[in-house]
């Protein structure tokens, strides 16, 4: 029971990222396809984000009187995939708007239907 | 000057493309490429010959000692990889001007650059990079840039192909960034040799082998290492011809190096036999050089044919890497090399037919070869490379190849390496009777030579395969310093 | 967007509040939380507010495109320009120690103008996403 409980942070960040790769496999809407692959990254950010965690210890902004800092360097890291992130998504959203200008429409199989009926 | 090498060339490119974006419209912005990358290809020379006689470069960026601050390590490897990025760049921008020109909107061209210059960058600083967080972020950098640049192609599956390789190519970067991030969680540690003395003592747990699988899956995706190869024959074959030259020759390379790195660096010795990894390469690498080169023959699509070879020469690659030997690095190394000759190459001629009739279909290029002889010319030439015929670029990679396979009496591997020359024979076959032997289509036969401007950068590459082939010293000089600084050990 | 007053008044008194803000995100990031991406992204919070309120075409006056796409690039060579400013003194390539006096005060200095690149960079292709997205379907 304590293998469950005591990693809870690990389970949450392995069920998120389940839901989004899963989400990035079986749906043929493109857009929705961009939310898994979100939820995906998200799931990482917060593995990153659980692991740099120091029991006990405080925000790493330096105050009088505080020892103990959780460690600062993943949250930077993470700040930059972030960014990453977003840039990430606004370019698949530019594809997809493009996409749906020149196919109208965003499902899957339908573009595939039209590519292979040229 | 020369204590900044291995910083200026990821920093010119990093300042030219912002630069190249706000230029106006004309030919401005093609000529800070053409400076930049002839710049970089100037430096990146230096650099090699700097490690190759001085030993490994270390810069420390903004004065924070390793392991804490990012450092720029550079040995005979990423000195060697850095040169092929450089040199493909620098010899990729001069053809661009006329093929960008005819198969890129005129408003999109600034943009077109300063993406083109941001992927090198990317490039550049994968190559360069000691962290491994770094690396990351570089090679985000590069794809990012590369999907819009796969989207500019003509006709409306570039947009299809790019999304499919931006949700792939973030799926393997995601992948790394979860490897990377178990690895931190148990050595505390993102620099490169740090990592390298510090996993030893805790390579026998799990978390660090899902942490090692995960960035392998991860580079595996972005490397097109078969199975996981089916954004590429889309991404080649819709992409512009000058960005196909480029990620050809280029990207896929960089992936390699990175696998490289990981495995016989980063990675204590012998790790890679510990987990089956080494047999894995083998088996994709075996499947991926068979399967892929079959599907090349049934293709009616130059550009797409090619693609599929290209996934087939990457499991040549990946044969190398699986042996875990020395001579199988050193032939790993050679044919990354020598496949960026010949694909460059390859990619270039069949984008100087592209420029005269706007499409390489099978039946589109028929007798095309006696109307432009020179281009021809390239393209069997360059198939004769890809072929692995002497006196070809291509026969040194697959000779030591070869060698590496007998190495370890690996005779099924022989037959599988000599297996995928025969069945390049057959594709290769398939374009050159197409453009020789078939007679010209009414419509094509007005169609002349190409311009100067799109063959001489072909035969540049097509004389540095011929080159390659007779004189072997740098390229397996190098390769086998390379395979040493890696730390493979010889069997 | 039709016209409503109540959107109207309460978001001309909150945008110079984001603003403000903003730049108080952007210059309180070297000794606390912020710093140029957050920054950026509130800066350009309050002109997306602006362009939801107003209209697109009134905010396009306001930033022009093709200013934006300068400022972007103008962001990037702040911030590759400072660390090629730090190699003529003698410095590694971002080694702000080297851009004043005191060590301390040139790396204050350093992530101060660093960090105004990123502000700036961050905050024009935000504007530039969000305009590229809600201009797509106009005539």
């Amino acid at each position: 029971m304590d293998f469950f409980i005591g990693h809870y942070n690990y389970w949450i960040a392995i069920f998120l990222m389940m839901v989004g790769f899963y989400t990035v496999i079986s749906r043929g809407n493109l857009v929705k396809k961009i939310i898994g692959l979100n939820i995906f990254q998200v799931s990482v950010f917060l593995l990153y984000i659980s692991v740099s965690t120091v029991k006990g210890g405080a925000a790493p902004i330096i105050t009088e009187g505080i020892e103990l800092y959780s460690n600062p360097l993943p949250h930077v890291l993470i700040l930059t995939a972030i960014v990453v992130g977003v840039a990430t998504t606004a370019l698949g959203l530019a594809l997809v708007v493009r996409i749906k200008e020149a196919y109208g429409t965003i499902e899957e199989d339908e573009i595939h239907a039209q590519d292979h009926s040229l | 000057m020369p204590d900044h090498l291995s910083l200026l060339l990821v920093v010119i490119p990093l300042i030219a493309a912002p630069v190249a974006a706000i230029l106006p419209r004309g030919r401005l912005p093609w000529a800070t490429a053409l400076t930049v990358t002839s710049i970089c290809f100037i430096l990146a020379g230096m650099q090699l010959w700097a490690v190759v006689h001085d030993g490994v470069i270390s810069y420390e960026l903004g004065g924070w000692a390793p392991p804490w601050g990012i450092e720029y390590r550079i040995d005979a490897v990423n000195a060697f990889v850095a040169l092929i990025v450089s040199g493909i760049a620098a010899i990729t921008v001069p053809y661009a001007l006329l093929s960008a020109e005819k198969e890129i909107p005129e408003h999109q061209i600034p943009h077109f650059y300063s993406a083109f210059l941001l992927c090198f960058t990317g490039l550049l600083g994968i190559t360069q990079t000691g962290d491994i967080f770094n690396l990351f972020v570089f090679l985000e950098i590069s794809s990012l840039s590369s999907y819009a640049l796969i989207s500019l192609g003509q006709k409306r599956q570039a947009l299809t192909s790019a999304y499919q390789y931006l949700i792939m190519g973030t799926l393997g970067a995601t992948f790394f960034l979860i490897g990377v991030g178990l690895i931190y969680s148990q050595t505390g540690t993102l620099n490169m040799m740090d990592l390298a003395e510090r996993l030893p003592e805790v390579s026998g747990l799990n978390t660090v082998h899902t942490g090692f699988a995960f960035i392998m899956i991860g580079f595996a995706l972005k490397l097109a290492l078969f199975p996981l190869h089916l954004w590429l024959p889309n991404a080649y074959t819709y992409a512009p011809t000058v960005i196909t030259v480029f990620l050809a020759a280029t990207a896929t390379k960089v992936a390699l190096y990175v696998m490289l790195r990981v495995l016989f660096t980063v990675f204590p010795n012998g790790f890679i036999s510990t987990i089956p990894t080494g047999d894995l390469f083998i088996l994709s690498g075996m499947a991926g050089i068979i399967i892929a080169s079959v599907y090349a023959i049934y293709q009616v699509d130059v550009k797409r044919l090619l693609a599929y070879s290209s996934v087939a020469q990457i499991g040549y690659m990946a044969l190398g890497i699986g042996f875990a030997s020395a001579m199988g690095v050193t032939a790993t190394i050679i044919h990354l090399f020598n496949h960026a000759l010949m694909k460059g190459a390859l990619f270039m001629a069949v984008g100087a037919i592209i420029y005269r009739i706007g499409d390489c279909r099978m039946d589109n290029i028929q007798g095309l070869g006696r109307q432009m002889p020179w281009t021809f010319g390239a393209i069997v030439t360059g198939g004769l490379s890809l072929i692995g015929v002497p006196g070809t670029a291509g026969f040194i990679s697959k000779w030591y190849l070869v060698l590496a396979a007998l190495e370890q009496d690996a005779w099924i591997l022989v037959a599988v390496i000599l297996i995928g020359s025969l069945l390049a024979v057959i594709y290769m076959g398939r374009v050159i009777e197409a453009l020789y032997f078939k007679p010209a289509a009414e419509t094509n036969l007005a169609v002349k030579e190409a311009p100067i401007l799109l063959l001489a950068p072909t035969w540049v590459l097509v004389f540095a395969n011929i080159y390659f082939g007779l004189d072997t010293e740098l390229t397996v000089g190098v390769a086998e310093h390379a395979a040493q600084v890696l730390g493979v050990a010889a069997k | 967007m039709t016209h409503n007053l109540i959107l109207h008044v309460v978001s001309k008194t909150l945008i110079p509040l984001i603003i403000v803000f903003a730049l108080y995100v952007q210059f309180h990031g070297d000794f606390g939380p912020g710093g140029g991406f957050q920054a950026g992204v509130i800066m350009s919070s309050a002109i997306i507010l602006y362009a939801l309120v107003f209209g697109l075409d009134v905010a396009e006056q306001v930033m022009p495109p093709t200013i934006l796409r300068l400022l972007a690039s103008l962001g990037v060579l702040i911030y590759a320009g400072v660390g090629v400013v730090t190699l003529f003194p003698g410095g590694n390539y971002l080694d702000y120690s080297v851009l004043a006096d005191t060590q301390i005060a040139g790396q204050h200095l350093g992530i101060l103008l660093v960090e105004l690149g990123v502000g700036i960079t961050v905050f024009s292709v935000m504007l530039i996403i969000f305009f590229a997205f809600a201009g797509r379907g106009r005539p």
